[in-house]
């Protein structure tokens, strides 16, 4: 698939995605090396009022849905595919007033199970913010029916 | 840093079972709308469904990451209330597996604080919705926190 294509697969998406949309997440780059998404940052997301650093849970939305949406780099076809787990190492806090970044590519891809890995960070890729690790299940393309 | 007249305000809070000020001051407590209820000695946490936390068109369903927010709040909050952590409690890891798909009605959690050391604290958190037995999340999470500096 043209990283394009692959691009606007992504974009239609995270477009029904509602709470994506609250946070005001997008599609930086959708490669078939991985997925890249953007989760701006904005005082509702914010987990402590002292610092004003992102809550976590926003972090883990991002890298949700950043590893789930990295099988659209390695599936054909769409496939509905279900987070089974996940889990974040935080390497150091998040700096108060910019946005994150979150990448994720696929591992391994076997028939039921697809494992994810990825990052998130700020400026710098090479210094993460958290290390994530996701595996999600595979339920095979929706069932097209007749009308 | 917690100061002592936050801790008062805190254990104030917990005598009155009423945290809405509390959670109030905290934006993404706000944002996906946890509330929290003493029962007895134990808090139990409720995140009121909202088509806002959607992130499953088709079922629909919550997103994952609103179910982990919300449980990574509820371990947070219930380290604030129930050790003397001189800091907000600051998160080390968080690993959640999902038993089943978290529908649109309410969610409810509740925490397990298995071990608290001196720098830091291991926690359990169950989410369920209509039956406690059956859980649509497991999760378990390690904080930073400063025990003992309660004055």
């Amino acid at each position: 698939m043209a990283d394009g294509e692959l691009f606007q697969r992504a974009e239609r998406f995270l477009s029904v995605l509602r709470h994506c949309q609250l946070l005001g997440m997008r599609v930086e780059c959708a490669q078939a090396q991985g997925m890249t998404l953007c989760l701006p940052h904005g005082p509702a997301i914010v987990g402590n009022p002292e610092t004003g650093v992102v809550h976590g849970g926003a972090l883990t939305t991002l890298m949700d849905t950043t590893c789930g949406m990295a099988t659209l780099c390695v599936l054909p076809r769409f496939e509905v595919c279900p987070t089974l787990d996940l889990r974040i190492d935080y390497m150091h806090p998040a700096e108060a007033g910019k946005d994150i970044f979150g990448f994720a590519a696929c591992y391994r891809v076997t028939r039921d199970v697809i494992f994810t890995r990825g990052f998130a960070y700020q400026d710098n890729p090479q210094s993460p913010i958290a290390h994530v690790v996701g595996t999600f299940m595979r339920l095979g393309s929706p069932k097209v029916t007749a009308r | 840093m917690i100061t002592p007249a936050q801790r008062e305000q805190l254990l104030d809070a917990h005598r009155r079972n009423d945290y809405e000020q509390l959670l109030g001051i905290i934006p993404y407590a706000r944002l996906i709308g946890i509330e929290c209820n003493r029962i007895g000695d134990e808090l139990l946490f409720r995140l009121p469904a909202s088509p806002d936390n959607v992130g499953n068109p088709l079922l629909p369903a919550l997103h994952g990451g609103v179910i982990a927010g919300f449980m990574e709040l509820a371990a947070a909050l219930h380290l604030l209330i129930f050790t003397d952590t001189g800091r907000v409690p600051l998160i080390i890891d968080f690993s959640i597996d999902y038993l089943r798909a978290g529908l649109l009605r309410d969610t409810y959690a509740r925490c397990q604080l298995w071990r608290q050391g001196k720098r830091v604290a291991n926690v359990a958190i169950t989410a369920w919705q209509g039956d406690e037995a059956q859980p649509i999340a497991t999760a378990r999470a390690h904080f930073k926190i400063e025990e003992g500096s309660r004055p």
